[in-house]
């Protein structure tokens, strides 16, 4: 049901290359200097050789996990309560106009 | 033609729709429009660190009465997911919404037209948050490009957000749009939203393609965002399907895009590409746990469910007996329908009430800026004047007349009262019209003799002499028997 | 003024020294303020106090009179949001920041009179097990100040053993409240998944996280659980427990089935730390306990290491996420957003955090979602089960807390794999939900040892009643020797 998600990796221990990393920089938006990214690359590939083996694991038939409580329907009834008063928010914005939170532009 | 010849158009609409819960669908701050940017804010929708959403109650059962009101199938357990990316105006740097288990799955809505039902059917209906608004500053008109930076407003943010996908059953841009008015009229009979496309409440985008009749696979698809209205809505699409047209029979390919259309220019460009195809990472979402939706709560709903246009427009057809065009334009919109239901049940006579709603009235309530329910003319007295004109008291000059002072509150609403006052009544007596017929007659004694000779239309020249002199009231028929007979006295 | 022993007082006993009026809140506050004045350079505890505000509290409760456990100084782990006092969550990116609203729990604790003591030091967004990984240097361990403390809760866990709180609150997500109660030699509880609030406190994994208290004595623990136990209307994943919290007052453990978990095959449980394990199921038999002996198939092996660390780090990787410097918090500039981002994040974070944020992002990512978070979602299924199956045997299980004793400042900091081992013991119950509490059982070379209790969901009573037995038999004596006698 989700779109292009994989089968199964087999059992040999998939590497995490440096390219994987600049990748997951990028989804995280976490900068990475050029040593960084290398030395990075080593640390995650060492955690993902031991962790990632749990890929292989034939689990087909064990349904997932999300919440640790069987809890169901807890939800809010409709009532507003009044706002925060704006300055209090707003004050602490690294940036800011007279009323609303400043950024850089968002660009091309 | 909108559709390019030769081709197939294949469209699927992707509808999000603001609820109109009195707060925000994970904080309480409240769910209202207007007012000084950055004062409906809290930490929740601001996402101060450790702030924790807590899911509107009345958003979940709203989204599946439009569930029940499409006949979907309402999920037995359905969850919230994140969907991850980072953008100014998502503070959580992800949207809390919902994947693989929404609460609405399936789904159809009927069209009623005059060669039967339009079916169009949905792939689902699920439930988020609406995001903040970004002004751009020093580049207008929401453009991003070359602006100076970007101010946020939070007040949107966290707005309970219903999306409608429909499959891509559509097959015209008329078609689109017709169906994406009539769904919106839907929703309004629901009471869930105002549904109003330039303050946001109602936003439509449309994903298209082309392919040749009789192929069966859909081919590469566009998506249309953030059209307005449904008129743009309608060009942007037909625009787009020429676009197409042109690159395949050029032998181009084009890729998967998301375009803005300009109805100013009627050109499209391509938005800002998303980071390449976004990767939203889904996974659910655990400050949140799922939805069951009991059986109670369902069949509660169920029954609560309002008469739906496309339900009261086929009533009104049969129960009435009304051609289609009345019969849509009485049973959408709730305002004119119930009036007009009060109305044909007062006068027992539902042709003549609909044509009086439809004409007169409507136009004093454009020109009063009153919804049905605030016109000082009350369905009863209405119904007392179709009755009026009904049994011949009063002709249609008259009934205007008395009409009008109806709106200006005359006679207490009372039409058979004001006929009284203002001695209104229609003339049908052949002795009372006598005289006004011999004396019009008279004084037209060229056309009297034309008339001899054969020229017919003057009858009405006629006709309307006498009605000059009686005020309108000469009951019309009895008028043309009188001045043929007087006439041909000669 | 009177002669407090901060080293030698329960809050329970400085509640009943109040109740008397041998002392007054303000003399209570101003021997922990001392203390912490004395101690604090050294040990680097906290990250921030406020002496003016806690004495201030403390005076509030002296003039308008109090009761229960009002005027107990209670010291909070920096990721609680306290309005506008100084939030970091050991971390750059929050320097500085105000929160501008309170969290529930602590809403709690002031509502029951306890008297804010400042905020400790903690791993850099609660990940770690060494509190190295601060933005604002490690917490030396009271025991010896060349080692860690543990973590991620290292201050809070530090703070109750050098005698500078009387309670403490952590969070625990894959044991960083009781991995560092055992390394320091005192009383550390994670109760149930959904007893506690989460609303106001830093999000580290959210379906792991629950807030905890750190306490010298059992009774203790459960007096401080009391309060902040219970249903939050803010936070939708908490009901609160089912049952009042209840102060445990058995001295035995006859009738209960106890399972210790054998710890063969187990690797890298240093010698003393099995010897001490292996002594404390000998005072369990010796308290009436019936000891069996249990095993959790999959719990322990290597697969729920790796589940707990895909599942902790991808939804660390969203919930971190919120650090873009745009609304609050630190902000580097960039030529437009998203530099603004990447920079503001390549500086505000520190490796580990870097590290989790990115396996995160990796194993969500398209095409290794099911390969990863989903597999690890499938075993934490295994993992319920291993537990429910085992408690279909026994009432309680037993292992230790942390393979090893405190080690040394550095040690591990370098090897993420061999840092990550530390939570062998603990990280099992955060993903199954369950409770379970720490306590020392005794020393191996001069170092404490926890004992780990684990039970069912919402058994926190029974975790305590049992704790208090054998706290009792154990007869550990909490003051570390460093420190004994000082100001």
């Amino acid at each position: 049901m989700r779109p292009g998600r994989a089968r199964l990796l087999d059992s040999k221990a998939v590497s995490l290359t440096p390219d994987d990393v600049r990748h997951a920089a990028a989804l995280a938006h976490i900068g990475l200097e050029p040593g960084e990214l290398e030395s990075l690359a080593r640390d995650l590939a060492g955690i993902l050789d031991h962790v990632g083996r749990i890929a292989s694991l034939d689990l087909a038939d064990v349904p997932p996990t999300s919440h640790a409580l069987d809890l169901v329907n807890v939800l809010g009834d409709d009532v507003p309560r009044p706002p925060w008063p704006r300055e209090e928010l707003l004050s602490l914005a690294p940036e800011r106009t007279a009323d609303g939170f400043l950024v850089p532009p968002i660009g091309a | 033609m909108s559709v390019p010849a030769g081709w197939e158009a294949v469209i699927g609409l992707e509808i999000h729709v603001q609820l109109s819960t009195r707060s925000k669908m994970f904080c309480r701050c409240p769910n209202e429009s207007g007012g000084e940017p950055n004062t409906r804010i809290c930490p929740v929708c601001t996402a101060q660190p450790g702030a924790l959403p807590v899911a509107n109650r009345a958003a979940v059962e709203r989204t599946i009465e439009v569930g029940l009101a499409l006949g979907s199938e309402i999920a037995a357990h359905s969850t919230f997911h994140r969907k991850n990316y980072f953008y100014p105006d998502s503070p959580k740097a992800y949207q809390i919404s919902q994947f693989d288990e929404p609460l609405c799955s399936g789904g159809r809505l009927a069209v009623p037209t005059a060669d039967g039902d339009d079916v169009v059917g949905f792939e689902r209906v699920h439930l988020e948050e609406d995001a903040a608004k970004t002004i751009h500053e020093g580049g207008g008109g929401g453009r991003l490009a070359g602006s100076h930076g970007a101010v946020v407003d939070f007040n949107r943010c966290g707005t309970p957000l219903m999306e409608m996908v429909t499959k891509p059953d559509l097959r015209s841009p008329e078609q689109a749009s017709r169906f994406a008015s009539f769904l919106r009229e839907t929703i309004i009979a629901l009471g869930v939203s105002e549904c109003d496309m330039e303050k946001g409440s109602l936003r439509v985008d449309a994903n298209v393609s082309l392919r040749r009749p009789g192929e069966d696979e859909l081919r590469t698809k566009t998506e249309l965002k953030n059209m307005n209205s449904f008129s743009f809505l309608e060009r942007g699409i037909a625009r787009e399907l020429r676009r197409q047209a042109e690159l395949y029979e050029a032998g181009e390919e084009f890729s998967t895009q998301t375009l803005h259309y300009d109805p100013s220019s009627d050109e499209l460009t391509v938005l800002r590409s998303k980071e390449l195809a976004h990767d939203y990472r889904y996974f659910p979402e655990p400050d949140l746990v799922p939805i069951e939706p009991s059986a109670e709560l369902i069949d509660g709903l169920r029954a609560s469910l309002p008469e739906l246009p496309a339900a009261r427009v086929r009533r009104f057809e049969s129960e009435y007996e009304l051609p289609l065009a009345q019969a849509l334009d009485l049973g959408i919109g709730s305002g004119l329908a119930a009036y007009f239901e009060e109305v044909a049940a007062a006068s027992g006579d539902a042709r003549g009430a609909a044509n009086w709603v439809l004409n007169e009235f409507s136009a004093h309530l454009n020109e009063a800026r009153l919804s049905a329910a605030e016109s000082p003319v009350r369905p009863a007295a209405l119904a007392a004047l179709v009755g009026l004109v009904a049994d011949g008291t009063l002709g249609s000059s008259g009934a205007k007349q008395v009409f009008a002072a109806l709106v200006d509150g005359e006679g207490g609403g009372d039409p058979a009262a004001i006929v009284a006052a203002r001695g209104l009544g229609q003339i049908a007596d052949a002795d009372a019209l006598a005289a006004v017929v011999a004396e019009v007659v008279a004084a037209h004694a060229q056309q009297a003799e034309q008339f001899r000779g054969g020229k017919e239309n003057l009858m009405g020249f006629f006709v309307g002499q006498v009605m000059k002199a009686t005020g309108g009231r000469a009951e019309p028929q009895l008028a043309q028997r009188l001045l043929r007979e007087e006439i041909a006295r000669g | 003024m009177a002669v407090f022993d901060v080293e030698a007082t329960s809050a329970e006993e400085i509640a009943r020294l109040l109740d008397a009026r041998e002392l007054t809140c303000e003399e209570v506050a101003g021997a922990y303020l001392s203390r912490m004045a004395a101690h604090n350079d050294a040990l680097n505890v906290f990250l921030h106090v406020d002496e003016e505000r806690t004495l201030a509290q403390a005076r509030a409760h002296d003039n308008e009179g109090r009761s229960g456990i009002a005027g107990v100084p209670m010291a909070y782990k920096d990721l609680f949001c306290i309005r506008d006092v100084p939030t970091t969550a050991g971390s750059r990116v929050l320097e500085g920041y105000k929160p501008p609203y309170t969290a529930t729990v602590v809403r709690r604790c002031e509502a029951a009179g306890l008297v804010e003591l400042g905020k400790t030091n903690m791993d850099e967004f609660a990940m770690g097990s060494s509190t190295e990984n601060s933005a604002y240097g490690v917490t030396r361990n009271p025991w010896d100040a060349e080692r860690v403390p543990g973590g991620s809760s290292g201050g809070s866990a530090a703070a109750v053993a050098a005698s500078m709180a009387p309670l403490s609150l952590g969070t625990d997500t894959g044991g960083s409240i009781r991995q560092p109660a055992a390394l320091c030699g005192v009383v550390g509880m994670k109760p149930t998944y959904g007893a506690v609030s989460r609303y106001g406190v830093v999000a580290f994994a959210s379906s792991l996280d629950q807030v905890g208290p750190f306490a010298r004595t059992v009774r203790d623990c459960a007096l401080a659980l009391r309060v902040i136990a219970g249903p939050d209307i803010c936070d939708s994943t908490c009901l609160g427990p089912p049952e009042p919290i209840e102060l445990p007052e058995r001295e035995d453990l006859r009738g209960l089935r106890v399972g210790a978990i054998s710890l063969e095959g187990v690797g890298g449980v240093e010698p003393g730390v099995r010897a001490s394990y292996e002594a404390a199921l000998e005072t369990v038999r010796g308290l009436g306990a019936e000891l069996v002996e249990a095993s959790l198939e999959f719990s322990l092996t290597p697969h729920a290491l790796a589940a707990y660390y895909l599942i902790a780090p991808a939804e660390a990787s969203a919930n971190l996420a919120r650090y873009d410097g745009v609304r609050y918090g630190l902000r580097v500039p960039g030529d437009d957003i998203f530099e603004m981002y990447d920079k503001t994040r390549q500086r505000g974070f520190g490796r580990e955090v870097k590290r989790r944020c990115l396996i995160g992002a990796y194993a969500l990512s398209a095409g290794y979602y099911d390969a990863y978070y989903g597999q690890a979602q499938r075993v934490r299924t295994l993992i319920r089960r291993d537990f429910d199956a085992a408690f279909e045997k026994c009432d309680l299980l037993l292992t230790p807390t942390s393979p090893t004793v405190a080690f040394r400042i550095g040690e591990l900091v370098d090897d993420p794999l061999a840092m990550y081992a530390c939570d062998l013991f603990t990280l099992p119950v955060n993903l199954s939900g369950l409770p379970a509490i720490s306590l020392p059982c005794g020393l191996s070379e001069g170092l404490p040892v926890g004992l780990h209790l684990a039970g069912p969901a919402f058994s926190e009573n029974r975790l305590l009643a049992a704790a208090h037995a054998l706290e009792g038999a154990f007869a550990f004596d909490p003051r570390p020797p460093a420190l004994m006698g000082a100001a």
